[in-house]
């Protein structure tokens, strides 16, 4: 055994017995499924604050979600909305897995979140408190609601879950990450992980502190603001909400009885050489080493979730990697994220959920929005879904400053949810 | 077998000195930093004691860019970076980057940066549509963690996995911990871990008077404020600084005649799902996380020549851990000397983790606990060794560091002395 409890031998099998999708899209995978199907967006003009004065007025808003509906008061009150949205989430994921956590042993749980720039709607009006009238007026809450590991503490004590709780903070790489740690969670002695990730900076404060970065989209009309792989791409659409996953060994699925969505067959992760350096990103490297560790060839995958930054360098060394790794327009590649604008920690989440039903469906869904690829020599699935059969989807995720992961997933026996 | 992580470098940014001699010097001295606030005005604040760093960037060696585009958490994170990979004489442009990773442990991230440009682009809290025009260029930079951990990867030319973990005031050990995983698990061979947090900002400050977590005012004796396991202790004094190491795979290590401070032996970690700031007394999670490191570096409680305890100087974290210590090691917890730091360079948050582990790989190499400073005034609940005051020359081969913290994490570390003859070697 190591330091870590890592054992001698082949990893365990991972499998997503659970999902808790919370999006612009919708409330529920299903329905979240559903609208990415029929290509419904859930881009708009920001409603949470008046956009008015700010260059970017386009927004992913989750529609009609009222905390209070979904977790109790006490918590609506001393957490900042990305951790309600989380705790909902997380509560839908343990229920579509059919798992207690009053039966299962409390060492054995463990709760991974990622968060990319945590209670940031909370903090902007403590400190609104504390400028406008003194430390006094500072409540007791920010200092458990604005801090980045809000989420994982609230939901670890929210279900009694006992085990080596986590949080990863690598901007829109972070939900994969934390999956990628919930794979070695189960490796070491845990049995269930409630993992994925939720994002909610639609505060002033929190669209203000983006715009220097000149990577959010200021085009005003929802269904041309965010066009990623396409000529007129000129940046990204922000987003709120994010998906929450119930991560288990396949033998503890298989002992309570349940099927489950999908495998997680491989990860990895790597970091961009510093700005002005000439050596070429690493994602075509770190996709490379995700397919050995699970194990497979590159023409095993049959599907591509982008990161589909949409802004034209990112786009272009993403199309790169893909046809160098995957061959040239040799795999089908998607971005249904387009829907829900860029979720932050919670947007590769919300990916892995998305290409599970996919795997399930045997249907990728489309890049929505009028967006024409052709230029990069990718093979974008545009305008209505794709069906044709899956059983290996790679899911990719770059956040801010060079942080890079992959995932691979393998299909899962779980149907109920298709009927 | 899997591969096993060393610690062949260390750098420190600590209040009371910049740099690894530095801040051994003042824990084995058994001196104290904390000081009145000097960073912001406090005096309407009902703690006004911290323990700052006395850290000049230029000095330390920044760049006019650098000092712009970081903030001061990162500033620390990345000078002690540069000082661990010094130390360990590593070659960071060799090799393959994509086999170097990083793993850095925040609790608040950018928060110093964040608070500045807030009160600018709002005016001083007047408006809540705060304006735009005045943005720095770097301000989401400062918004998202994930920053220090870039900076810190810029810095080691490392193209393998680069995390931020942030599990509050766990983050220090956490990160050291999944640097070690990255390590076990070969997807590196060589990561710079450690942590950093500068909370030492208004709204951080306010944060921990709402809660009376932190001390309130001694009259005049801002040096004697931090008293872990005192009778006489009312909470914690806030601090700042940041600690990186270079940890490499021991092979690896000993073939390029490698400096090895320690061995990490074991870890573990556990969460009291209980509450995000109180502790139930039994410190039944630390025990458990305590007693999963010991087993992991097949070792037993007789093995431990010292424990670096969270010690933070609340009331109910001293009685927590002192119970978690007695449940998990049974009366050996009597023998063993067990002393907090935090006495002396305050307790830094999610940085704290990581500086506390440089100090035990520093322990393990002068074979000196370093001492609990404060403390006089015996508390009937806290009846361990806590080495008041004065350092302690002690033979030492296995210790253990742990740490506590909001969200209710609870995690342990086990560190050896090489050549110590871990229990793994022998296994």
């Amino acid at each position: 055994m190591s330091a870590l409890g890592i054992p001698e031998g082949r990893r365990r099998p991972s499998v997503v017995t659970g999902l808790g999708v919370i999006a612009p899209t919708a409330i529920g995978a299903r329905r979240h499924f559903e609208a990415v199907l029929a290509g419904k967006s859930g881009l708009a003009r920001i409603t949470r604050f008046d956009p008015t004065s700010y260059p970017v007025k386009v927004a992913g808003e989750v529609p009609g979600f009222e905390a209070d509906q979904h977790i109790p008061d006490i918590l609506v009150s001393r957490t900042d909305r990305f951790t309600h949205l989380a705790l909902a989430a997380a509560e839908m994921a343990l229920a579509d897995a059919q798992a207690d956590p009053a039966t299962l042993p409390e060492y054995e749980m463990a709760v991974v979140t990622a968060s990319s720039s945590g209670g940031t709607e909370f903090g902007q009006r403590e400190m609104e408190q504390l400028y406008q009238r003194g430390p006094a007026w500072v409540g007791a809450f920010q200092s458990i609601a604005w801090f980045y590991a809000a989420t994982t503490g609230q939901v670890s004590i929210r279900h009694g879950m006992r085990g080596p709780c986590g949080v990863i903070c690598a901007e829109q790489a972070g939900g994969l990450d934390a999956l990628g740690q919930s794979r070695r969670l189960l490796d070491t002695g845990s049995r269930l992980v409630l993992s994925g990730g939720t994002d909610a900076s639609l505060c002033p404060y929190g669209l203000t502190a983006q715009l220097p970065t000149g990577h959010l989209s200021t085009e005003d009309d929802p269904t041309r603001a965010y066009l990623p792989f396409d000529e007129a791409a000129r940046g990204y659409v922000p987003g709120e909400g994010g998906a929450i996953l119930v991560v288990e060994s396949e033998d503890g699925a298989r002992e309570r009885g349940v099927g489950h969505y999908g495998r997680i067959l491989g990860y990895a992760a790597g970091f961009d050489p510093a700005p002005g350096s000439r050596r070429p990103p690493v994602l075509a490297a770190v996709i490379r080493r995700a397919l050995a560790d699970a194990g497979l060839s590159a023409d095993a995958v049959d599907v591509v979730f982008a990161d589909a930054a949409a802004l034209p360098d990112a786009d272009r060394a993403e199309a790169t990697a893909l046809n160098e790794v995957f061959g040239a327009g040799r795999v089908p590649v998607t971005a249904p994220k387009t829907l829900t604008g860029r979720l932050y920690a919670g947007g590769a989440a919300l990916d892995v959920a998305t290409a599970l039903l996919s795997l399930a469906a045997d249907v990728i869904p489309h890049t929505a929005g009028p967006v024409e690829a052709g230029h990069l020599g990718i093979d974008l699935v545009v305008e209505r879904p794709r069906h044709t059969p899956l059983r290996t989807a790679v899911v990719l995720a770059r956040g801010h400053g060079g942080f890079t992961s992959a995932l691979v997933l393998g299909a899962g026996d779980r149907t109920d949810h298709l009927t | 077998m899997s591969p096993r992580a060393v610690i062949t470098g260390i750098g420190a940014v600590a209040p009371g000195g910049v740099g690894r001699e530095a801040y051994w010097d003042l824990l084995a001295g058994g001196r104290t930093a904390t000081r009145d606030i000097s960073l912001f005005d406090a005096g309407t604040f009902r703690s006004r004691i911290a323990a700052e760093c006395d850290f000049d960037p230029v000095a330390a060696g920044l760049s006019a860019q650098e000092i712009r585009r970081m903030d001061r958490a990162a500033q620390f994170a990345v000078v002690a970076a540069r000082e661990a990979i010094e130390d360990s004489g590593i070659d960071t442009t060799a090799g393959d980057p994509g086999r170097t990773g990083v793993s850095i442990g925040s609790a608040v991230g950018c928060t110093t940066g964040l608070e500045d440009e807030y009160v600018v682009l709002s005016d001083s809290g007047r408006n809540w549509l705060v304006d735009h025009s005045y943005g720095v260029p770097h301000l989401y930079g400062y918004m998202v963690p994930s920053t220090l951990a870039a900076e810190v990867a810029w810095q080691a030319n490392a193209q393998g996995p680069v995390a931020l973990i942030s599990t509050g005031c766990t983050s220090g050990l956490d990160a050291v911990a999944h640097g070690v995983q990255l390590i076990e698990e070969g997807a590196c061979d060589l990561v710079i871990a450690g942590a950093t947090d500068a909370p030492l900002s208004p709204i951080t400050a306010a944060c921990f008077d709402a809660i009376k977590a932190t001390t309130p005012n001694h009259d005049d004796d801002a040096a004697g404020a931090s008293r872990p396991f005192d009778g006489r202790r009312d909470g914690f004094v806030l601090g700042e600084g940041a600690a990186v190491m270079v940890i490499e795979e021991a092979g690896a290590a000993r073939r390029r005649g490698a400096q090895i401070y320690a061995e990490v032996a074991g870890f573990a970690s556990r969460s009291n799902a209980y509450h995000m700031t109180g502790l139930k007394a039994d410190g039944r999670e630390m025990a458990e996380a305590i007693g999963v490191a010991l087993d992991r570096a097949r070792l037993d409680a007789r093995d431990i020549g010292y424990i670096n305890a969270h010690g933070s100087g609340t009331k109910q974290n001293d009685r927590h851990e002192t119970a978690a210590f007695k449940r998990s090691l049974g009366q050996h917890a009597y023998d063993i000397p067990v002393s907090s730091i935090k006495s002396m360079i305050g307790h830094s948050l999610g940085a704290i983790g990581s500086l506390e582990v440089a100090a035990c790989a520093l322990a393990l190499r002068h074979q000196v606990v370093p001492p609990t400073a404060n403390l006089s005034v015996p508390d009937p609940q806290c009846d361990l060794d806590y080495v008041p005051v004065t350092a302690r020359e002690h033979r030492m081969d296995h210790v253990l560091s742990v740490g506590s913290g909001f969200g209710g994490f609870q995690s342990a570390m086990i560190l050896s002395r090489p050549g110590a003859g871990s229990g793994r070697e022998a296994a």
